[in-house]
Protein backbone atom coordinates (compact mmCIF):
# COMPACT_ATOMS: atom_id res chain seq x y z
CA UNK A 1 0.00 0.00 0.00
CA UNK A 2 0.92 3.65 -0.25
CA UNK A 3 2.04 4.94 3.13
CA UNK A 4 1.61 8.58 4.08
CA UNK A 5 1.83 10.66 7.20
CA UNK A 6 -0.01 13.68 8.42
CA UNK A 7 1.02 17.30 8.12
CA UNK A 8 0.85 19.34 11.31
CA UNK A 9 -2.10 21.64 11.98
CA UNK A 10 0.03 24.83 11.66
CA UNK A 11 1.16 23.55 8.23
CA UNK A 12 -2.46 22.99 7.19
CA UNK A 13 -3.42 26.46 8.41
CA UNK A 14 -0.61 27.90 6.33
CA UNK A 15 -1.66 25.92 3.23
CA UNK A 16 -5.28 27.08 3.60
CA UNK A 17 -4.38 30.74 4.06
CA UNK A 18 -7.08 33.01 2.63
CA UNK A 19 -9.75 30.32 2.20
CA UNK A 20 -12.95 30.18 4.22
CA UNK A 21 -14.79 27.08 3.00
CA UNK A 22 -12.76 23.91 2.99
CA UNK A 23 -13.67 20.34 2.11
CA UNK A 24 -11.42 17.91 3.94
CA UNK A 25 -11.60 14.82 1.77
CA UNK A 26 -10.41 11.47 3.07
CA UNK A 27 -9.62 8.33 1.10
CA UNK A 28 -10.85 4.89 2.13
CA UNK A 29 -8.01 2.88 0.66
CA UNK A 30 -4.26 2.91 1.44
CA UNK A 31 -4.18 5.98 3.68
CA UNK A 32 -7.00 4.57 5.77
CA UNK A 33 -4.98 1.43 6.43
CA UNK A 34 -1.87 3.42 7.36
CA UNK A 35 -3.96 5.59 9.69
CA UNK A 36 -3.19 8.84 7.91
CA UNK A 37 -6.18 9.89 5.81
CA UNK A 38 -9.26 7.75 6.45
CA UNK A 39 -12.63 8.75 7.86
CA UNK A 40 -11.29 8.81 11.41
CA UNK A 41 -8.30 10.95 10.54
CA UNK A 42 -10.55 13.34 8.64
CA UNK A 43 -12.69 13.73 11.78
CA UNK A 44 -9.65 14.36 13.97
CA UNK A 45 -7.88 16.75 11.61
CA UNK A 46 -11.06 18.65 10.75
CA UNK A 47 -11.85 19.09 14.41
CA UNK A 48 -8.32 20.28 15.19
CA UNK A 49 -8.42 22.62 12.18
CA UNK A 50 -11.72 24.14 13.31
CA UNK A 51 -10.34 24.67 16.81
CA UNK A 52 -7.15 26.21 15.43
CA UNK A 53 -9.12 28.41 13.07
CA UNK A 54 -11.34 29.72 15.86
CA UNK A 55 -8.41 30.40 18.15
CA UNK A 56 -6.65 32.30 15.36
CA UNK A 57 -9.84 34.15 14.28
CA UNK A 58 -9.58 32.74 10.77
CA UNK A 59 -13.20 31.68 10.46
CA UNK A 60 -12.54 28.61 8.30
CA UNK A 61 -15.54 26.28 7.84
CA UNK A 62 -14.43 22.68 7.36
CA UNK A 63 -16.70 20.08 5.81
CA UNK A 64 -15.77 16.42 6.19
CA UNK A 65 -16.15 13.66 3.64
CA UNK A 66 -14.38 10.40 2.88
CA UNK A 67 -14.73 8.54 -0.39
CA UNK A 68 -13.75 4.98 -1.18
CA UNK A 69 -10.82 5.89 -3.41
CA UNK A 70 -9.48 9.26 -4.52
CA UNK A 71 -7.49 7.95 -7.46
CA UNK A 72 -10.53 6.63 -9.31
CA UNK A 73 -13.03 8.77 -11.19
CA UNK A 74 -16.02 6.61 -10.29
CA UNK A 75 -15.47 7.35 -6.62
CA UNK A 76 -14.41 10.98 -7.13
CA UNK A 77 -17.79 11.65 -8.74
CA UNK A 78 -19.45 10.86 -5.42
CA UNK A 79 -17.70 13.87 -3.91
CA UNK A 80 -18.79 16.24 -6.70
CA UNK A 81 -21.49 18.07 -4.74
CA UNK A 82 -19.28 18.58 -1.71
CA UNK A 83 -16.38 19.76 -3.88
CA UNK A 84 -18.62 22.21 -5.75
CA UNK A 85 -20.04 23.82 -2.61
CA UNK A 86 -16.59 24.48 -1.11
CA UNK A 87 -13.85 26.90 -2.13
CA UNK A 88 -10.99 24.49 -1.79
CA UNK A 89 -10.31 20.78 -1.28
CA UNK A 90 -7.82 19.63 1.32
CA UNK A 91 -7.14 16.04 0.32
CA UNK A 92 -6.07 13.49 2.89
CA UNK A 93 -5.29 11.09 0.05
CA UNK A 94 -1.89 10.23 -1.38
CA UNK A 95 -0.22 12.33 -4.05
CA UNK A 96 -2.07 10.39 -6.77
CA UNK A 97 -5.41 11.19 -5.15
CA UNK A 98 -4.63 14.89 -4.88
CA UNK A 99 -3.68 15.05 -8.56
CA UNK A 100 -6.66 13.00 -9.70
CA UNK A 101 -8.93 15.52 -7.97
CA UNK A 102 -7.01 18.53 -9.27
CA UNK A 103 -7.28 17.29 -12.85
CA UNK A 104 -11.06 17.10 -12.59
CA UNK A 105 -12.03 20.32 -10.79
CA UNK A 106 -11.22 23.96 -11.48
CA UNK A 107 -10.53 24.85 -7.91
CA UNK A 108 -7.56 24.53 -5.60
CA UNK A 109 -6.82 21.01 -4.35
CA UNK A 110 -4.19 20.86 -1.63
CA UNK A 111 -2.31 17.93 -0.13
CA UNK A 112 -3.05 17.44 3.54
CA UNK A 113 -0.63 14.53 3.86
CA UNK A 114 2.98 13.84 3.05
CA UNK A 115 3.02 10.73 0.86
CA UNK A 116 5.99 8.68 1.99
CA UNK A 117 6.44 5.32 0.25
CA UNK A 118 5.06 1.96 -0.91
CA UNK A 119 5.30 -0.29 2.08
CA UNK A 120 3.69 -2.63 4.56
CA UNK A 121 2.71 -2.69 8.20
CA UNK A 122 5.75 -4.49 9.56
CA UNK A 123 4.59 -4.61 13.14
CA UNK A 124 2.02 -2.74 15.13
CA UNK A 125 2.40 1.02 14.53
CA UNK A 126 5.44 0.54 12.26
CA UNK A 127 5.30 0.85 8.49
CA UNK A 128 8.35 0.10 6.39
CA UNK A 129 9.23 0.78 2.77
CA UNK A 130 9.36 -2.31 0.55
CA UNK A 131 9.22 -1.04 -3.02
CA UNK A 132 10.39 2.06 -4.87
CA UNK A 133 8.49 1.10 -8.05
CA UNK A 134 11.71 0.96 -10.09
CA UNK A 135 9.86 -0.50 -13.07
CA UNK A 136 11.92 -3.66 -13.47
CA UNK A 137 11.30 -6.09 -10.64
CA UNK A 138 14.21 -8.38 -9.73
CA UNK A 139 12.78 -9.84 -6.54
CA UNK A 140 13.04 -13.39 -7.91
CA UNK A 141 16.82 -13.05 -7.87
CA UNK A 142 16.99 -12.04 -4.23
CA UNK A 143 14.63 -14.38 -2.41
CA UNK A 144 11.86 -11.82 -2.33
CA UNK A 145 13.90 -9.14 -0.56
CA UNK A 146 14.46 -6.00 -2.61
CA UNK A 147 18.01 -4.62 -2.50
CA UNK A 148 16.98 -1.64 -4.65
CA UNK A 149 14.63 -0.48 -1.89
CA UNK A 150 16.03 -1.91 1.28
CA UNK A 151 19.79 -1.61 0.74
CA UNK A 152 20.80 1.98 1.50
CA UNK A 153 23.29 1.77 -1.41
CA UNK A 154 20.80 0.04 -3.76
CA UNK A 155 23.45 -2.61 -4.50
CA UNK A 156 22.47 -5.34 -6.94
CA UNK A 157 25.70 -7.21 -6.19
CA UNK A 158 26.15 -6.96 -2.46
CA UNK A 159 26.90 -6.90 0.34
CA UNK A 160 28.94 -3.73 0.60
CA UNK A 161 30.95 -5.07 3.55
CA UNK A 162 30.10 -2.18 5.82
CA UNK A 163 27.35 -3.80 7.87
CA UNK A 164 27.89 -4.32 11.58
CA UNK A 165 26.42 -7.53 12.91
CA UNK A 166 23.20 -7.55 10.88
CA UNK A 167 22.71 -3.78 10.88
CA UNK A 168 23.05 -1.41 7.94
CA UNK A 169 26.01 0.95 8.29
CA UNK A 170 24.00 3.84 6.87
CA UNK A 171 21.01 3.34 9.15
CA UNK A 172 21.76 1.39 12.29
CA UNK A 173 18.08 1.06 13.13
CA UNK A 174 17.49 -0.98 9.97
CA UNK A 175 18.73 -4.48 9.11
CA UNK A 176 21.27 -4.98 6.32
CA UNK A 177 19.21 -6.01 3.29
CA UNK A 178 22.03 -8.18 2.01
CA UNK A 179 22.24 -10.07 5.29
CA UNK A 180 18.51 -10.74 4.91
CA UNK A 181 18.92 -11.77 1.27
CA UNK A 182 21.72 -14.19 2.13
CA UNK A 183 19.78 -15.79 4.99
CA UNK A 184 16.63 -16.04 2.92
CA UNK A 185 18.33 -17.61 -0.12
CA UNK A 186 20.14 -20.03 2.20
CA UNK A 187 16.84 -21.02 3.86
CA UNK A 188 15.14 -21.72 0.54
CA UNK A 189 18.18 -23.45 -0.97
CA UNK A 190 18.83 -20.87 -3.68
CA UNK A 191 22.22 -19.53 -2.64
CA UNK A 192 23.49 -20.32 -6.16
CA UNK A 193 21.67 -17.24 -7.38
CA UNK A 194 24.34 -15.08 -5.74
CA UNK A 195 27.10 -16.65 -7.88
CA UNK A 196 26.13 -14.74 -10.99
CA UNK A 197 26.94 -11.05 -11.32
CA UNK A 198 23.84 -8.99 -12.04
CA UNK A 199 24.11 -6.53 -14.90
CA UNK A 200 23.34 -2.85 -14.29
CA UNK A 201 19.64 -2.11 -14.17
CA UNK A 202 17.77 -0.17 -16.82
CA UNK A 203 16.79 2.89 -14.81
CA UNK A 204 14.83 4.31 -17.76
CA UNK A 205 11.92 2.26 -16.45
CA UNK A 206 12.13 4.16 -13.22
CA UNK A 207 11.25 7.79 -12.46
CA UNK A 208 14.55 8.93 -14.02
CA UNK A 209 12.99 8.56 -17.46
CA UNK A 210 10.17 10.99 -16.63
CA UNK A 211 6.73 10.18 -15.28
CA UNK A 212 5.61 6.76 -16.44
CA UNK A 213 2.60 5.69 -18.46
CA UNK A 214 1.26 2.19 -19.04
CA UNK A 215 -1.05 1.66 -21.99
CA UNK A 216 -2.95 -1.58 -22.44
CA UNK A 217 -4.05 -1.73 -26.08
CA UNK A 218 -6.22 -4.79 -25.38
CA UNK A 219 -8.37 -2.74 -23.02
CA UNK A 220 -8.85 0.16 -25.40
CA UNK A 221 -12.18 0.55 -27.15
CA UNK B 1 -19.02 34.06 44.51
CA UNK B 2 -18.36 32.29 41.22
CA UNK B 3 -21.31 31.75 38.98
CA UNK B 4 -22.10 28.16 38.08
CA UNK B 5 -21.12 28.73 34.45
CA UNK B 6 -17.70 29.99 35.52
CA UNK B 7 -16.86 26.55 36.86
CA UNK B 8 -14.84 24.45 34.43
CA UNK B 9 -16.74 21.75 32.62
CA UNK B 10 -14.89 18.48 33.00
CA UNK B 11 -15.93 15.42 31.00
CA UNK B 12 -14.86 12.21 32.71
CA UNK B 13 -14.90 9.18 30.44
CA UNK B 14 -15.08 6.30 32.90
CA UNK B 15 -14.60 2.63 32.13
CA UNK B 16 -17.54 0.63 33.45
CA UNK B 17 -15.28 -2.04 34.94
CA UNK B 18 -13.31 0.29 37.21
CA UNK B 19 -13.65 4.05 37.51
CA UNK B 20 -17.38 4.15 36.85
CA UNK B 21 -17.81 1.79 39.78
CA UNK B 22 -15.32 3.87 41.75
CA UNK B 23 -17.40 6.98 41.06
CA UNK B 24 -20.48 5.07 42.15
CA UNK B 25 -18.71 3.92 45.29
CA UNK B 26 -17.69 7.53 45.98
CA UNK B 27 -21.40 8.37 46.01
CA UNK B 28 -22.19 5.49 48.38
CA UNK B 29 -19.36 6.63 50.65
CA UNK B 30 -20.75 10.18 50.62
CA UNK B 31 -17.48 11.53 49.22
CA UNK B 32 -18.06 14.97 47.76
CA UNK B 33 -16.90 16.14 44.38
CA UNK B 34 -18.13 19.14 42.39
CA UNK B 35 -21.21 18.79 40.20
CA UNK B 36 -19.50 20.26 37.14
CA UNK B 37 -18.03 16.87 36.25
CA UNK B 38 -19.92 15.01 33.54
CA UNK B 39 -19.34 11.28 33.84
CA UNK B 40 -19.68 9.32 30.61
CA UNK B 41 -19.73 5.56 31.08
CA UNK B 42 -17.77 3.65 28.47
CA UNK B 43 -17.55 -0.12 27.99
CA UNK B 44 -13.75 0.23 28.06
CA UNK B 45 -11.43 3.21 27.61
CA UNK B 46 -10.21 1.40 24.49
CA UNK B 47 -13.56 2.34 22.94
CA UNK B 48 -12.61 6.02 23.12
CA UNK B 49 -11.27 7.56 19.95
CA UNK B 50 -9.25 10.72 19.46
CA UNK B 51 -12.15 12.31 17.58
CA UNK B 52 -14.42 11.91 20.64
CA UNK B 53 -12.00 14.03 22.65
CA UNK B 54 -11.55 16.59 19.90
CA UNK B 55 -15.32 16.92 19.45
CA UNK B 56 -15.79 17.41 23.20
CA UNK B 57 -13.27 20.26 23.19
CA UNK B 58 -14.79 21.73 20.04
CA UNK B 59 -18.20 21.77 21.70
CA UNK B 60 -17.01 23.60 24.77
CA UNK B 61 -15.53 21.17 27.28
CA UNK B 62 -12.79 22.73 29.43
CA UNK B 63 -11.10 19.46 30.19
CA UNK B 64 -11.29 15.69 29.81
CA UNK B 65 -10.41 13.00 32.29
CA UNK B 66 -10.04 9.50 30.86
CA UNK B 67 -10.30 7.00 33.68
CA UNK B 68 -9.34 3.43 32.87
CA UNK B 69 -8.34 0.31 34.73
CA UNK B 70 -4.94 -0.17 36.30
CA UNK B 71 -2.33 -1.14 33.71
CA UNK B 72 -2.42 -4.88 33.33
CA UNK B 73 -5.97 -5.00 34.69
CA UNK B 74 -8.02 -4.17 31.60
CA UNK B 75 -11.04 -6.43 31.12
CA UNK B 76 -10.20 -6.46 27.41
CA UNK B 77 -6.46 -6.92 27.99
CA UNK B 78 -5.13 -3.73 26.45
CA UNK B 79 -7.96 -1.20 26.06
CA UNK B 80 -6.50 1.13 28.68
CA UNK B 81 -3.11 1.00 26.96
CA UNK B 82 -4.74 1.98 23.66
CA UNK B 83 -6.49 4.85 25.44
CA UNK B 84 -3.18 6.01 26.90
CA UNK B 85 -1.73 6.33 23.39
CA UNK B 86 -4.81 8.12 22.12
CA UNK B 87 -4.77 10.62 24.97
CA UNK B 88 -1.13 11.34 24.10
CA UNK B 89 -2.03 11.76 20.43
CA UNK B 90 -4.89 14.11 21.36
CA UNK B 91 -2.45 16.21 23.33
CA UNK B 92 -0.34 16.62 20.18
CA UNK B 93 -3.36 17.88 18.23
CA UNK B 94 -4.44 20.20 21.05
CA UNK B 95 -0.99 21.77 21.24
CA UNK B 96 -0.83 22.22 17.48
CA UNK B 97 -4.30 23.73 17.41
CA UNK B 98 -3.47 26.13 20.23
CA UNK B 99 -5.13 24.59 23.30
CA UNK B 100 -3.20 23.51 26.38
CA UNK B 101 -2.28 19.82 26.36
CA UNK B 102 -2.95 19.63 30.12
CA UNK B 103 -6.67 19.88 29.41
CA UNK B 104 -6.76 16.12 28.87
CA UNK B 105 -5.39 13.52 31.23
CA UNK B 106 -5.50 9.75 31.62
CA UNK B 107 -5.72 8.13 35.04
CA UNK B 108 -5.73 4.46 36.07
CA UNK B 109 -7.75 3.32 39.04
CA UNK B 110 -9.56 0.22 40.24
CA UNK B 111 -13.24 -0.14 41.12
CA UNK B 112 -12.40 0.03 44.84
CA UNK B 113 -10.53 3.32 44.62
CA UNK B 114 -13.32 5.79 45.29
CA UNK B 115 -11.10 8.18 47.26
CA UNK B 116 -8.37 8.36 44.60
CA UNK B 117 -11.06 8.97 41.97
CA UNK B 118 -12.40 11.94 43.90
CA UNK B 119 -8.87 13.21 44.48
CA UNK B 120 -8.08 12.99 40.75
CA UNK B 121 -11.25 14.91 39.92
CA UNK B 122 -10.33 17.67 42.37
CA UNK B 123 -6.78 17.72 41.00
CA UNK B 124 -7.97 18.01 37.42
CA UNK B 125 -10.47 20.74 38.27
CA UNK B 126 -7.69 22.67 40.00
CA UNK B 127 -5.57 22.39 36.84
CA UNK B 128 -8.49 23.61 34.72
CA UNK B 129 -9.22 26.54 37.05
CA UNK B 130 -5.59 27.48 36.82
CA UNK B 131 -5.68 27.33 33.01
CA UNK B 132 -8.94 29.28 32.88
CA UNK B 133 -11.94 28.51 30.70
CA UNK B 134 -11.38 27.02 27.27
CA UNK B 135 -10.57 29.93 24.93
CA UNK B 136 -13.04 28.45 22.47
CA UNK B 137 -15.84 29.53 24.81
CA UNK B 138 -14.58 33.10 24.92
CA UNK B 139 -14.21 33.36 21.16
CA UNK B 140 -17.65 32.28 20.17
CA UNK B 141 -19.78 31.49 23.15
CA UNK B 142 -23.01 31.16 21.19
CA UNK B 143 -21.58 28.43 18.98
CA UNK B 144 -19.04 26.73 21.20
CA UNK B 145 -20.88 26.36 24.50
CA UNK B 146 -23.11 23.60 23.26
CA UNK B 147 -22.54 21.58 26.38
CA UNK B 148 -23.92 23.56 29.31
CA UNK B 149 -23.47 23.00 32.99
Amino acid sequence: MIVAQRKSIPELIDILKGHKKVLMLGCGTCVTVCLAGGEREVAINASALRIASRLRHLDIAVEELTIERQCDNIFIEKAADAINRNEVVLSLGCGAGVQALAERYDKPVYAGLDTAFIGILEERATWTEKCIACGQCMLHEYGGICPVTRCAKHMLNGPCGGSREDRCEVREDRPCAWQLIYQRLKNIGELDRLKSIKAPKNWNNSIHGGSRVIIREDHKI
Amino acid sequence: MRKENDEPLLIAFCCQYCSYSAADLAGSMRLQYPPNVRIVRTPCTGRLEVEFFMKAFEKGADGILVAGCLEGGCHFTEGNLLAKGRVGYTRTFLSEAGLEAERIRMINISAAQARPFVDYVHEMLAVLKNLGPSPLKRINSSKSAEIRI
